[in-house]
C-alpha cells in the first residue's frame, strides 16, 4: 500500500465558500480496512469533508493523501479511477435504467472498457458477471429490469449503495446511508452495508447513534470543521471534551438504552 | 432504447434465465435465438428494398430517397437528444457543411479524382466527423442549456459563414455538381433516380444499424447514464465531458453521411442546408418521432418528408399546422409516436387493448371535427392575406365558404368548439379508462412476480 501505511489522510485540510470557512483545518487518518463514522452536530462540516475528498470541491488549502498519493486537485472519476468512491445522501441513480444497467454502469471502467463503443455490452463477461454478483449482493436480483426511478425508497438506498461499492474500490465513503429509513429498515440494512464492505476501509456520516456504534471501529467527531476526537467508540464516549462540545447528552442517552437492554 | 417491443413471453423467457443459469456465464451471449429482432431487422430491409416498386412514380422515389436521408440525419440527432440528453440547436450545421464537402467532391471527383461516386457520403460522413470534432469541443464543454445555446451559436456562426466565403458556399446560389461522373461501375451511372435510391437506402441501412448496435456498446450506456445523472457519472470513472465529446463527433460522423447522402441525391448544396430552419426541423421530427425509442426518429424522419413534400403541396399554412401537432403532442404525448405505440403494445400485450377501441374512434372523430373547423378558419384567413384578388370565396373540403362573411365565420368556430368539447369530454373518459387498465396491468405484472 503506500508509504505512510494509512489508506486515507487528511493534512490540515481547510474550505472556505466566500468568506465563511466551512472546514477549519481537519486533520485524520485512516488505517487500511478501518471503519470510520464521522459525527458532529449540524453544520459541522461532514457533508463538506465528503465532498472535499471525493473531489466534489477543491478545498482553499491542505492536503488529502490517498494511499500515499496526494488527491486534492484531482476531478472526482480520477479520484474514483484511484480508487475512492462515495455514495450520496439524496440517492443519485441512473433513473430511466434499469437495477442491472445501473449496477453495470458502475462496473464498466473498473473493468477497463472506459469509453469503447467497438465492444458489446452483452459479450462483456467480466462486467456483467459482477453486475449479477453486485445485484444479488445487495438482494435486488429479482428486480433486474425494473427501472430505477420505479424502486421502493428503500430499494434505491441498496442501489446507492451498489453502484458505489462496483467499482471495487477500497476506500468507501457513505454519506447518511440510512437516512429517512424506518427503525427495522435501517438494521437490516446496517447488516448489508456490512457484508459488501468487508476488508474495505469505510467512512460514513451518520446520525443515528445505533448505526454509528453498530459499524464504527473508530469515531471522528467533527465540530465546526475540525476534527476534535477520534479514537474508538468507548474512549470517544468518555471523552471530556466530545461531551462538552456535542455528544454528552446523545452518548448518555444511548448508555441507558444500552443498561436497560 | 431497444427497437423491440418487450413481449410478455421474451420477458418471461427471461426471467427463467436469471433464475436458472446463476453459475453460467453463457447466459450474457448475445441471445442467438432472437427472434424478434431478427424479424424487424428483415423487415426493414424488405421495406427498403420493395418500397420503390411499390411506389413507382417519381415522385414517390424521390420522397423515398429523401427518407432515406432523413431517417440518418435524424437517427444521429437522436444519438445527441434522446440518448445523450443534449438538446442541440444546429444539428445542420453537420448535416449541411458534409453536403457543402461533398458536392466539392463530386466537383473535384468530375475532375479526375479516383473516388467512386458511391462512397460520397462517406466523404461527408468524415467531414461532418471533422467539424464535430472542431465545434464539439466547445459545445460539449457543458450540458443543459448552455449546451444548447452554443449549438444555437455555432449554427447562426456557420450560416453567417456561409454568405461571407462564397469561395466555399457558393453564396446565393450555392455549389452545383454532377453525380453521373467517374467511371460507371456495372453499368450503374447513378443517372437515374431509382439507382440513387438503392444507394441511400443501403447507407440507411448500414447507417441504422450501426446506430443501433452504438447503444448496445459501453460507450452507448454511459450515454444514458450522461443523460440521467452527469453528476453520478462523475463519481463512477467517467468524465462526463469525454463523453459527450465522443458521442457528439460520432454523431457528427453520421450527421455528415446523411448531407453526403444529400448532395448524392440534390446535386445541389444552398446556405439553407446549413440554416437553423433544417436544424429545428431535425429536432421538431426526432421529437415527435419519439426521442425516448431507438425507433422514434425514423418515424419523425418519414413524416418530415410527408409533411414537406406533400402537406406543403395540400395548403399553404402547413407550417402553421405542423406547429399545432408539435405543440399538442408536447402537451399529450411528451414521449412522441413511437412511445404512443409502445404503451399501447404493452397494453395490448396483457390483452386488454381491445377495451380502448371505442375511445379511440371517439378521440380520433372529434378531434378531425375540431380540426377541420379550426382549420376552415386558418384557411380563411390564409385566403384573405394571400389571394385578396381572388375575391373572398374558397372551398374547404368542398364546402363553399365566404372569408369574409359572417356565416361562414360563425360556423367555422361552432364547429370547432363543438369538436373542442367533445374531444374534451372523451379525452376524460378515456383518460379513466387508461388509468384503469394501468392498475390492472400493474397489478398483473405483481401477481406474475409473485408466483
Amino acid at each position: 500500500m503506500s508509504a505512510t501505511g494509512y489508506a486515507l489522510e487528511l493534512k490540515d485540510l481547510r474550505k472556505a465558500f466566500g468568506k465563511t470557512e466551512i472546514i477549519r483545518g481537519a486533520n485524520l487518518a485512516v488505517k487500511p480496512g478501518e471503519r470510520v463514522a464521522i459525527i458532529g452536530p449540524n453544520g459541522a462540516g461532514k457533508s463538506t469533508l465528503f465532498n472535499l475528498i471525493s473531489g466534489r470541491f477543491g478545498p482553499s488549502s491542505g492536503e488529502i493523501v490517498l494511499n500515499g498519493q496526494r488527491i486534492e486537485h484531482l476531478k472526482p472519476y480520477e479520484i474514483n479511477r484511484k480508487g475512492l468512491a462515495r455514495s450520496f445522501q439524496v440517492s443519485n441513480l441512473f433513473t430511466r435504467l434499469s437495477v442491472f444497467e445501473n449496477l453495470r454502469c458502475g462496473v464498466l471502467w473498473s473493468q477497463g472498457y472506459k469509453y469503447s463503443f467497438w465492444k458489446f455490452l452483452s459479450k462483456l463477461h467480466d462486467a456483467n458477471a459482477r453486475a449479477e454478483e453486485l445485484m444479488k449482493m445487495i438482494k435486488l436480483d429479482k428486480k433486474r429490469d425494473v427501472l430505477a426511478m420505479n424502486l421502493t425508497y428503500a430499494e434505491q438506498r441498496a442501489l446507492e449503495i451498489g453502484i458505489t461499492i462496483a467499482g471495487g474500490a477500497d476506500v468507501v465513503l457513505l454519506d447518511e446511508p440510512t437516512a429517512g429509513m424506518s427503525k427495522s429498515e435501517t438494521k437490516r440494512f446496517i447488516e448489508l452495508i456490512r457484508e459488501v464492505t468487508v476488508g474495505k476501509t469505510l467512512l460514513t456520516v451518520e446520525h443515528d447513534m445505533g448505526v454509528v456504534f453498530g459499524l464504527a471501529d473508530k469515531i471522528a467527531v467533527l465540530v465546526y470543521g475540525e476534527v476534535i476526537a477520534f479514537d474508538k467508540p468507548d474512549a470517544v464516549r468518555a471523552n471530556a471534551k466530545v461531551q462538552e462540545a456535542y455528544l454528552g447528552s446523545v452518548l448518555a442517552d444511548h448508555q441507558a438504552a444500552d443498561a436497560k437492554a | 432504447m431497444s427497437a423491440l417491443p418487450t413481449s410478455t413471453s421474451s420477458r418471461i423467457a427471461a426471467v427463467s434465465t436469471a433464475s436458472a443459469a446463476s453459475a453460467a456465464p453463457a447466459r450474457f451471449e448475445f441471445r442467438p435465438l432472437n427472434v424478434g429482432r431478427f424479424v424487424i431487422w428483415s423487415l426493414f430491409v424488405l421495406v427498403l428494398a420493395v418500397a420503390p416498386l411499390v411506389f413507382t412514380s417519381s415522385l414517390s422515389i424521390t420522397m423515398l430517397s429523401q427518407m432515406g436521408i432523413a431517417i440518418v440525419a435524424c437517427l444521429s440527432f437522436n444519438m445527441l437528444l434522446g440518448q445523450g440528453g443534449m438538446l442541440s440547436f444546429g444539428h445542420a450545421v453537420y448535416t449541411g457543411l458534409a453536403t457543402f464537402v461533398s458536392i466539392h467532391a463530386l466537383n473535384a471527383i468530375a475532375g479526375g479524382l479516383p473516388i467512386p461516386v458511391s462512397l460520397v457520403p462517406l466523404v461527408g460522413g468524415v467531414a461532418g466527423m471533422f467539424f464535430a470534432v472542431l465545434f464539439g469541443y466547445v459545445t460539449t464543454k457543458k450540458a443543459g442549456t448552455p449546451f444548447a445555446m452554443i449549438t444555437l451559436g455555432i449554427g447562426e456562426l456557420v450560416f453567417a459563414m456561409s454568405l461571407m466565403i462564397p469561395e466555399f458556399f457558393g453564396g446565393e446560389g450555392g455549389v452545383q455538381a454532377n453525380r453521373v461522373v467517374g467511371k460507371a461501375v456495372m453499368g450503374i451511372t447513378f443517372g437515374p433516380q431509382i439507382q440513387v435510391y438503392y444507394l441511400l437506402a443501403v447507407y440507411t441501412l448500414v447507417c441504422t444499424a450501426a446506430m443501433f448496435a452504438f447503444t448496445q456498446t459501453p460507450l452507448g450506456r454511459m450515454l444514458n447514464a450522461v443523460r440521467d445523472n452527469p453528476e453520478r457519472v462523475e463519481f463512477i470513472g467517467y468524465s462526463t465531458q469525454r463523453v459527450r465529446y465522443i458521442a457528439f463527433i460520432i454523431a457528427g460522423f453520421f450527421a455528415g453521411i446523411a448531407g453526403g447522402m444529400y448532395a448524392l441525391n440534390f446535386e445541389i448544396a444552398t446556405a439553407e442546408v446549413v440554416g437553423a430552419a433544417r436544424s429545428g426541423a431535425y429536432l421538431l421530427f426526432t421529437f415527435l418521432g419519439g426521442a425516448t425509442f431507438f425507433f422514434g426518429p425514423i418515424i419523425g424522419a418519414i413524416l418530415m418528408v410527408v409533411a414537406f413534400v406533400l402537406l406543403s403541396e395540400f395548403t399553404k399554412a402547413w407550417l402553421l399546422y405542423l406547429g399545432l401537432i408539435f405543440l399538442f403532442m408536447v402537451m399529450y404525448a411528451p414521449g412522441g409516436i413511437a412511445s404512443l405505440i409502445m404503451l399501447n403494445l404493452r397494453v395490448a400485450a396483457f390483452g386488454k387493448l381491445r377495451r380502448l377501441w371505442v375511445a379511440y374512434v371517439a378521440l380520433a372523430g372529434t378531434a378531425l371535427v375540431m380540426l377541420a373547423g379550426a382549420a376552415a378558419m386558418i384557411e380563411m384567413v390564409y385566403h384573405l392575406q394571400l389571394n385578396p384578388a381572388l375575391g373572398p370565396n374558397l372551398r374547404f373540403l368542398g364546402v363553399p365558404l365566404d372569408a369574409t362573411g359572417l356565416d361562414s365565420w360563425f360556423g367555422a368556430a361552432f364547429v370547432t368548439l363543438v369538436g373542442l368539447a367533445m374531444f374534451e369530454a372523451t379525452r376524460r373518459v378515456f383518460g379513466k379508462q387508461w388509468g384503469q387498465i394501468q392498475e390492472e396491468i400493474e397489478k398483473e405484472i405483481r401477481r406474475r412476480e409473485a408466483l
